[in-house]
């Protein structure tokens, strides 16, 4: 008797009407997600407003305290070339948060009309744009990567567009994969019925059903885009100096290892770990968001 | 008698079996293997069968949401099957339907608005406020009250959303509407306020259905005339009283003994058909019943029963029933 008068209650009051919590609130609701948004800020004040703050320059050589550890002027020391590390990182991250968030979204963006355009389409012509899509997965990407920045002086819009030119690949099976699934549902067919259009459908019904799936998948293609392009610089072959950023450093620091410069290889790992575990976390905390959506 | 609003001559629809990489050979499903029937306007015409004996296949195919492999469907003496996409389009107006699932059939990220005033945006008709009004008109009309227009499917329970989904139908205002088990996921409660919409519906707006279902008895209630099925051919079309009164084929004799009767004292007979339905990639040779066929006889195993009107009004396909004209 009690419990049934509780549930009129709740009724009448309108709880039980579909009142989740709002999608940011899901979002923030997780300690670790809270954390990787902290580490991301600040990752990007320390790249952004970092420098208006530390004025000091990136690219001056300090000749006379080349391979300086830390001190008052230089808080992180120098390079073998007398660069400032501080201010070397803060410009350095950058570039990488920049051509991170730029290729993902450009792999994002083409390998969703990709991936929709492939599953909408006649069978054979999704069957020809799939295999095309596996003959460019079974090449290692770093190897693409390699050949595309030897070919292409490397600036960072080209950069953007080399690190997209493979990340876009498992964005476009994925959304192969929804559009296959969410265009056979009946609500689809029921749009055809209403004598909706192929396009309509694919905007109006296809996009916003996989939307939420694909953004997780950008998170995580950013957190890729910044360590290919770390390993890339580390290889010699990313942006060319003077632009500083990240995996250059620790590549060039790399080479003075043994002379005990810890301040040469920890700065800018700890940036790129940093970079990876926050935008990592984020993931897990819009995939975890947007699982408890509306069924 | 009323005109004839759709016509269907000789439908087939069959779903080819590919076997591995070589799409070469392999057989076909024969969902819907040569059914032909007149539905005349204002009518209701049921259509019964048990489950994969092609009767959504039928609907889907009337309405041109499957492309069936040949015949013809007249509608308001057009071929259907003859039109080209825009001119598809422009027909859909006037033929509608309403799916058996009410959970799957609504978009989740539209609110109800969105989803019923899509058709008319799609069809542009009217400009935004008069669409707003009918939008608001229709969901008064199934029984909703207007202010539920701006929330989402999730938020509703079955019978609500399944009269959504009636809304979303009617507000083209169609002429033929192919109800496909519109009833059948709803609880037995709702199922007769959804029925009674229906036809309610039906009188004030003089609508033809197609009226899809399994469940015998609100078939007998709804339909004017009866169509059973079985394994993708026709087997028995009658009036709805002369049907379940005096039903000729055996597989309709078989199903109407299964209808419960809501009397404890009245012993029937019952007629339990042996087997399953055979596989319609690989039907039986002669009458596709006769695997299960009680009274099957040689001539059975080796022709294909012709269709014939036994009584007036009264079809059927078996070699068995006496009478009419062969």
């Amino acid at each position: 008797m009690i419990s049934e008068s509780l549930l009129v209650d709740e009724i009448s009051s309108g709880a039980v009407h579909g009142e989740r919590p709002k999608f940011m609130r899901r979002f923030l609701s997780s300690g670790l997600t809270r954390l990787g948004v902290g580490m991301l800020l600040f990752l990007a004040l320390f790249s952004f407003v970092g420098p208006l703050v530390y004025r000091h320059s990136a690219v001056a050589s300090h000749l006379l305290n080349t391979a300086a550890s830390p001190s008052r002027q230089f808080p992180l020391g120098t390079d073998s070339a007398g660069h400032n590390v501080l201010a070397q990182l803060m410009v350095g991250g950058q570039s990488s948060l920049e051509v991170g968030f730029a290729a993902a979204a450009v792999a994002m963006l083409f390998g969703t009309l990709y991936g929709m355009l492939s599953g909408m389409a006649w069978s054979w012509l999704d069957a020809v744009m799939m295999r095309i899509v596996d003959i460019l997965l079974s090449i290692p990407a770093i190897f693409i990567l390699l050949f595309l920045n030897v070919v292409f002086q490397p600036s960072i819009l080209i950069m953007v567009f080399v690190l997209a030119s493979t990340a876009w690949l498992s964005v476009s099976r994925l959304v192969r994969a929804e559009t296959l699934s969410i265009k056979n549902q009946v609500y689809v067919e029921a749009a055809h019925a209403v004598g909706a259009g192929t396009w309509r459908i694919m905007l109006r019904y296809l996009l916003p059903n996989f939307l939420g799936i694909v953004l997780v998948s950008a998170t995580f293609q950013v957190a890729d885009a910044i360590l290919a392009m770390a390993g890339l610089s580390f290889l010699g072959l990313g942006l060319p100096p003077p632009t500083p950023n990240w995996g250059a450093m620790l590549s060039d620091g790399m080479n003075y290892m043994f002379q005990n410069s810890w301040w040469l290889i920890y700065p800018p790992g700890i940036c790129i770990l940093v970079a990876e575990v926050s935008i990592n976390l984020i993931g897990d905390g819009l995939r975890n968001a947007l699982e408890t959506r509306e069924r | 008698m009323s005109e004839v609003l759709l016509e269907i001559r000789d439908l087939k629809k069959h779903f080819p079996v590919r076997g591995g990489i070589s799409r070469i050979g392999g057989g076909a499903v024969r969902a819907v293997d040569g059914v032909s029937l007149e539905v005349r306007a204002g009518e209701t015409l049921g259509i019964v069968g048990e489950s994969g004996c092609g009767k959504s296949t039928l609907g889907r195919s009337i309405l041109r949401l499957i492309d069936p492999t040949s015949g013809v469907v007249n509608f308001s003496g057009r071929n259907i099957l003859k039109l080209n996409r825009s001119q598809m389009r422009a027909i859909r107006r006037e033929m509608q339907i309403v799916f058996q699932d009410p959970y799957a059939s609504l978009n989740p990220r539209y609110t109800i608005f969105q989803t019923l005033s899509e058709p008319l945006e799609v069809h542009g008709l009217f400009d935004a406020s008069e669409r707003k009004h009918r939008v608001y008109a229709i969901l008064e009309r199934v029984g909703l009250d207007p202010s539920y227009a701006s929330r989402y499917p999730h938020e509703f329970s079955g019978g609500q959303r399944q009269r959504i989904g009636i809304a979303r139908a009617l507000i083209l205002q169609p002429k033929l509407m192919v109800l496909d088990e519109p009833v059948a996921a709803l609880d037995v409660s709702v199922q007769s306020q959804v029925i009674n919409l229906l036809e309610d519906l039906q009188d004030e707006y003089q609508l033809t259905y197609i009226f899809i279902a399994h469940d015998l008895s609100v078939v007998k209630h709804i339909s004017d005339r009866v169509l059973v099925m079985y394994l993708g051919k026709m087997a028995e079309l009658a009036s709805a009283d002369e049907l379940f009164a005096n039903p000729l084929h055996p597989y309709t004799q078989a199903l109407l003994s299964a209808v419960p009767v809501p009397n404890p004292d009245v012993r029937r007979e019952r007629q339990i058909l042996q087997g399953d339905l055979p596989s319609p990639a690989n039907p039986p040779p002669g009458c596709v019943f006769h695997t299960r066929c009680p009274i099957a006889e040689d001539v059975c195993r080796r022709e294909i029963p012709e269709w014939r009107e036994v009584k007036p009004a009264h079809f059927t396909a078996c070699h068995l029933v006496k009478g009419g004209t062969p």
